[in-house]
């Protein structure tokens, strides 16, 4: 059966490393594994997407609406934003931090209150956190991506040494100990 | 050894196993990391030409010298290299000679989704279209093959989910093959009418040979399963069909999508009841067959607009599609925008303050066109606003010349904007074109260009002294400002207009994101001073926001450029 997760969030935020982090992973796990991303002009400032499929054998690169299993979003009004690929069922992880888009920060819209709340009733199940907090706590706001996979891996089968393992394999050697940190912090054990 | 592997890198890969020696190419979304990752192989000669028509030839040279070549580019970059890619079918190659061409259907960062199989069938060059990296590396290394056994270019066809999506991919060693001595043949390789005669019919040739060759190839395969249903398909729409349908259907998969088979289509549709064509974009294998005679379904239930998804296919087809939960509100977009401390926001800013009328360009800087800068009524393609501006001006003359102006970038510059300047220096409009030279090709993700003075490998390279070019052209007025300086920006857009001959305004500052740049501390508001006017967002920074009725700036952005500063009147900044 395949397993989907999509990583949302805003241009800039760090994506790439999550995706390279779990697509190493689960190949290392010994998957059919698939991760699909868009370079180029949404990157600027814009809402971006990964995919990550992983099976025995996975064939579209992108998931639909209605066949994430995951949703890991880097920041609250992109959760909301990609809500709808969800599956029945599906979690959602999501940072709780708010950045303006362009059309908040020149007033001609407002930025959502009680996201969560709404999302909740919806039907979905939300795993929120302050991601940036604990990031800065590890060493560096820049660890939100790694923040946010110690929590996914709370929901996987995967003993937490292998990710760690994957980590080390993943990280500029200088970063590996600020990101066992923030993976921990994420995870909170 | 498995590894997972971006699309584009596969492809590189696939070049450097083949023994490819020469790559020269142009950047464009989504083709740009096959020629970066082509370049980490130090046993390949690669290089950023300033356009694909130049990356093209290059290529062709090195084949004619007896060296496997290479070139890449994005769909409208073929376009631009049409010219050399029709002649090309007619000479034939030496040495095997590739062609990646990379679609963007969706336009997920382009300004049409044009279809590149017609230029495969109009130049009658053969095409490739893999469907995930292992493939994209397969069918590189096949590809040289094709090109000498056939005696022509290949196209390699990506799109932007193939290109842009990892899956895995077996690497194996990089096998050079002898070099093909280079020999002298006017008939072959001169194409002034006389030769190109008796080429043409050897290409009519070449093309039932590879039709025939499509029958039987490595690139076409099908996949029975149930026979209610046939899918002919190819690249990623295969890939969602085998999601959607599984085994309950069978599938012709092509890898070849041009020459199309037509043996291989007629067995196919002779097995399944129903036969479906799923194809993004233009109904061309759907033509195909239904010039075969076949009765097929396509573009009667399926777009030709945007790309395809999963579930397009599935409802379309009359698969029931999951159920999804919805937020039943609408949520306000998210837009790309111009980074924090971009260095074109400043000349945006002057434009849209002395209401230009501005003619623009690819790249970055076409986010000038969103709002609240809204600085930009005109973008078409690589090089038009210097070439438009002579014919809006000559159209209307003193009425328009006075305040429009044309925008590029350096690179787009260096890639067809020199044409049309020299089309204004020969012609004379009293035209004003700025180059916005922010020294690095950004769109694209920080290519070196011509004016850089840098290569792809980011050694020494030439660099090309714009203000040299611009009055070797015969331009008198040629002015630099830093964007950063609004009151300078001001002062030399109006003088520039105002002035009575043609002229060039270089906004010159590298781009924000350089690792190179060094960035002066965040601002910071000072919440007393702020009397919540506004002035500092009309500058469109995602910096900047207003909360409480004061303007905060966001520290983490902020890369101190001072730009707002200069607009702040309460010292608040």
């Amino acid at each position: 059966m395949t397993k989907n997760i999509m990583i949302v969030g805003v241009g800039g935020q760090g994506s790439l490393l999550a995706s390279k982090l779990l697509g190493h992973l689960l190949l290392t796990e010994g998957y059919d594994v698939k991760v699909s991303e868009v370079h180029g002009m949404s990157q600027r400032g814009g809402s971006v997407v990964t995919y990550v499929r992983f099976g025995e054998k996975v064939y579209s690169p992108v998931i639909d609406k209605g066949q994430a299993d995951f949703i890991v979003s880097f920041e609250k009004l992109e959760a909301a934003r990609y809500m709808e690929y969800l599956k029945k069922g599906g979690r959602i992880v999501v940072n709780t931090q708010e950045i303006d888009p362009m059309p908040v920060i020149t007033g001609a819209a407002v930025y959502p209150e009680n996201l969560i709340e709404k999302m909740e009733a919806a039907g979905a199940t939300v795993d929120a956190m302050d991601c940036l907090t604990l990031a800065e706590q590890a060493g560096s706001s820049k660890a939100v991506n790694i923040v946010l996979m110690g929590r996914l891996s709370k929901y996987f089968d995967i003993p937490v040494e292998k990710w760690q393992q994957a980590i080390r394999e993943c990280v500029p050697p200088k970063f590996v100990e600020l990101n066992l940190k923030a993976f921990e912090l994420g995870r909170g054990e | 050894m498995k590894e997972l592997m971006l699309g584009n890198k596969a492809l590189a890969r696939g070049l450097y196993e083949a023994g490819c020696s020469v790559v020269s190419s142009y950047p464009g979304t989504p083709s740009t990391e096959v020629t970066e990752e082509a370049a980490k192989y130090d046993e390949i000669y690669c290089e950023w030409a300033p356009n694909e028509k130049v990356a093209m030839e290059v290529a062709f040279g090195a084949s004619l010298a007896g060296k496997r070549s290479f070139c890449g580019m994005k769909h409208v970059g073929l376009n631009v290299a049409a010219d050399p890619l029709f002649t090309c079918s007619y000479t034939g190659v030496n040495a095997g000679m590739v062609i990646c061409v990379a679609d963007d259907a969706g336009m997920h960062s382009s300004q049409n989704e044009q279809d590149s199989r017609h230029h495969a069938i109009a130049s009658k060059v053969p095409m490739l279209e893999p469907a995930d990296s292992a493939e994209a590396l397969e069918f590189a290394k096949k590809a040289f093959e094709l090109s000498e056994q056939f005696d022509t270019p290949v196209i390699i066809k990506m799109c932007t989910r193939i290109a842009h999506s990892q899956s895995v991919v077996e690497t194996g060693s990089r096998v050079v093959p002898e070099p093909k001595p280079y020999e002298k043949n006017i008939a072959k390789y001169v194409m002034m009418p006389g030769n190109a005669i008796r080429r043409h019919p050897i290409v009519e040739e070449r093309t039932r040979k590879l039709t025939e060759y499509a029958e039987n190839c490595v690139f076409n395969r099908v996949e029975m399963g149930g026979t209610k249903l046939g899918i002919i398909t190819s690249s990623t729409s295969y890939q969602y069909a085998k999601e959607v349908f599984g085994d309950s259907a069978s599938i012709l998969k092509l890898g070849m999508v041009n020459p199309l088979p037509v043996k291989l289509i007629l067995d196919f549709a002779a097995k399944v009841e129903k036969l479906v064509v799923i194809e993004e974009l233009d109904p061309i294998i759907e033509d195909h067959c239904r010039r075969l005679g076949l009765a097929v379904s396509g573009k009667d239930v399926l777009p030709v607009c945007g790309e395809f998804f999963p579930n397009v296919i599935a409802e379309k087809l009359g698969v029931p599609v999951p159920e999804h939960a919805a937020l039943g509100e609408a949520l306000p977009g998210r837009p790309p925008v111009m980074c924090a401390g971009c260095p074109h926001r400043g000349l945006f800013y002057t434009l849209s303050k002395n209401k230009c009328t501005v003619l623009g360009d690819i790249g970055c800087y076409t986010l000038g066109a969103v709002a609240p800068l809204s600085a930009m009524e005109m973008t078409l393609c690589m090089g038009a606003s210097v070439s438009a501006i002579h014919g809006f001006n000559k159209a209307l003359g003193a009425e328009s010349e006075g305040k429009t102006v044309a925008v590029i970038g350096d690179s787009t510059f260096m890639h067809s904007g020199m044409t049309g300047l020299a089309n204004i220096a020969y012609n004379q409009s009293n035209s004003t074109v700025i180059i916005l030279d922010n020294s690095i090709t950004g769109m694209t993700g920080h290519q070196q260009n011509p004016t850089t003075g840098y290569n792809i490998k980011g050694d020494p390279a030439g660099k090309i002294d714009l203000e040299s070019l611009c009055r070797a052209m015969g331009f008198n007025r040629v002015v630099v400002v830093d964007p950063y300086d609004l009151a300078a920006c001001d002062k030399a857009v109006k003088e520039e207009l105002a002035a009575s001959e043609p002229s060039v305004i270089i906004s010159r500052r590298p781009c924000a994101l350089l690792k190179y740049v060094k960035h002066n501390p965040p601002l910071h508001v000072d919440p007393d001073k702020c009397v919540g006017c506004k002035s500092c967002m009309r500058l469109g920074c995602p910096a900047i926001s207003v909360k409480n009725k004061k303007a905060v700036i966001d520290s983490t952005q902020c890369v101190g450029c001072g730009v707002c500063e200069q607009l702040c009147k309460f010292g608040a900044l």
